[in-house]
């Protein structure tokens, strides 16, 4: 099953005089791992946020399932199915893993505003808060506080308190940054588990873990799209040797 | 001289005992009404400069609503002044929320000093001499007086049970899904949104619930003292309630009301010249040097104390 999940074409940020992002056009499609590498500075951060709505384009359009959402804020962008990750993990340290995620279920339950009921009781937000943390598997880590979690259970409740919002498209900003070892294994194993049902879009330095994990990656180079295509596609191009993998790494 | 005076004070006061201290405490408790108000917005990270202005409107509509010499009837002037102080927080929160941090404690600043200066130089409230309230309103049901104002007792029961509802209202509001999102708000807006949760809209609602509390306790305060002026509305009012908070730890709702009564305690003893003699008269350089110590020493306030009671308790209990 490939359908469209978002959609961007001729995004354009100009930050005074600096042209951040310059005419790029991309599609991430639900089932394909869409991975976004360029080396720092490529624009990379600048384009994920144009399409979470942090930015507002200079120009250019956006689409998400066909809906034009250029205009859009990002709470809005979130509840018609755009779920983000932050490169900085963004949760609320002081509150359960659970309740973390219960929170961020909550937004999608708009009559959930009565001000004389507990926050814990709607059983439809708690089931879809556990259902989160099953899925990044840190159910048994439920009732820890957020803040006690290691560096990769963070990152993992990161990710959990957007799939509590049933995002169609999910953006993620280097989750595998500052991960060792074990933490990458199980955390790569999340991310192919999600292309499943998600459309994802994934910046990533860890090349070992793009090459294997993506089915379409496009790279960036001073805020313009270089290539585009598949692993094998990008690792046999020249202009991408010259301009990005050129030390050989991974060539 | 002064010493003479502060001990004939100090002899005179077993004298009128009860209603002194029932005049006291009713001053105190609405003081903590008005600083859980204002712990709301500022436990959501938003630190207004500007929460007297919903405190001392509510105050002139109850005198303007009033007639010369009748009581007016509290069913109808409290939902007023409270629905006028909301509405006023709906119009300015729709223009301050938009700005935060430095910004908001600033144009929320500034909006309160436009409604101080707004009845200091017009008649619309008698000017800077402020407008008295002549008599108080009472509480009738089916033709029969449940509460006249007028009598301490009276008062100081509705103010007790008054502050007492408003701390169980909040304690729901906290713990209820938009309480929450507040919480989250305040630690980590852009997260927030990204979740898909509207701040702004959630602030103003905080904005707003705050607004009428505050009126609430605007009202309470004009009635107890019969009077109101500009100064029920300028910044300095606003920045005493923000320190007493401080003082008693924000967030927590019961750090309002201890905060409130150390804050107003601690001035009536800095202030009492039969313990501070000549100093009394400069009761803010004491206040001053206390609020310095216990934001130094104590930074999340008073009530920071019994958490840590609480925990060391805790923890021997585990030991056990």
């Amino acid at each position: 099953m490939t359908d469209l999940g978002l959609k961007a074409t001729g995004l354009k940020k100009v930050f005074g005089g600096l042209t951040a992002v310059d005419n790029v056009s991309l599609e991430v499609k639900r089932g394909v791992l869409h991975a976004l590498i360029g080396p720092n500075g490529a624009g990379k951060s600048t384009l994920i946020n144009l399409l979470s709505g942090d930015l507002v384009p200079t120009s250019g359009s956006i689409y998400l399932d066909q809906r034009e959402i250029v205009g859009c804020s990002p709470d809005q962008r979130s509840r018609l199915g755009l779920g983000r990750i932050y490169q900085q993990t963004s949760i609320f340290p002081s509150f359960t893993a659970l309740e973390n995620c219960r929170l961020a279920a909550q937004s999608r339950q708009p009559h959930a505003l009565n001000p004389f009921r507990r926050a814990q009781a709607y059983p439809s937000v708690m089931r879809e808060a556990e259902r989160a943390l099953n899925i990044v598997g840190l159910l048994e880590r439920a009732r820890a506080v957020a803040g006690t979690l290691s560096h990769g259970e963070q990152r993992q409740l990161d990710i959990a308190m957007s799939l509590a919002t049933r995002p169609k498209v999910l953006l993620l900003d280097e989750p595998l940054a500052g991960m060792g070892a074990e933490e990458s294994v199980s955390m790569v194993a999340l991310l192919r588990n999600l292309t499943s049902e998600h459309a994802v879009l994934l910046v990533e330095h860890d090349m070992d873990a793009v090459f294997a994990l993506s089915g379409v990656l496009t790279v960036m180079v001073n805020g313009c799209t270089l290539a585009t295509g598949t692993p094998d596609q990008i690792r046999a191009s020249p202009e991408v040797q010259r301009a990005y993998l050129g030390s050989g790494r991974h060539g | 001289m002064l010493f003479v005076l502060g001990a004939a004070c100090v002899a005179l006061i077993p004298l009128t005992g009860a209603v002194f201290y029932m005049q006291l405490l009713s001053k105190i408790m609405i003081l903590a009404i008005f600083a859980m108000s204002l712990d709301l917005l500022v436990g959501a990270g938003l630190v207004s400069l500007g929460h007297a202005a919903f405190f001392g409107v509510a105050g002139y509509v109850i005198v303007l609503l009033s007639p010369k010499y009748q009581a007016a009837s509290l069913w109808l002037t409290l939902p007023a002044a409270m629905i006028i102080s909301a509405a006023l927080a709906l119009l300015i929160g729709t223009l301050v929320l938009r700005t935060s941090g430095i910004y908001f404690i600033m144009v929320t600043l500034a909006f309160g000093q436009m409604l101080y200066y707004l009845f200091h130089d017009t008649k619309l409230g008698g000017g800077s001499d402020g407008i008295y309230l002549y008599v108080k309103p009472e509480l009738k049901l089916a033709g029969s007086r449940l509460l006249d104002l007028e009598k301490p007792l009276h008062f100081y029961y509705f103010v007790f049970g008054i502050m007492l509802a408003v701390y169980f209202l909040l304690r729901r509001v906290f713990a209820s899904p938009f309480g929450r999102a507040l919480a989250g708000l305040s630690v980590n807006e852009r997260r927030m949104l990204s979740l898909g949760f509207p701040a702004l809209n959630y602030k103003l609602g905080a904005f707003v619930l705050s607004g009428a509390l505050a009126g609430l306790a605007g009202y309470l305060s004009a009635c107890q003292f019969g009077f109101v002026s500009p100064e029920i509305l300028s910044w300095h009012y606003s920045a005493t309630v923000l320190m007493l908070l401080i003082f008693g730890g924000i967030g927590r709702l019961y750090g309002a009301i201890v905060g409130a009564f150390a804050y107003v305690l601690l001035q009536e003893i800095l202030a009492n010249q039969a313990v501070f003699g000549a100093m009394a008269k400069h009761w803010q350089l004491g206040m001053g040097a206390v609020i310095v110590l216990v934001v130094m020493f104590l930074p999340s306030g008073l009530t920071s104390l019994l958490d840590r009671f609480g925990r060391v308790r805790l923890a021997q209990q585990s030991d056990d």
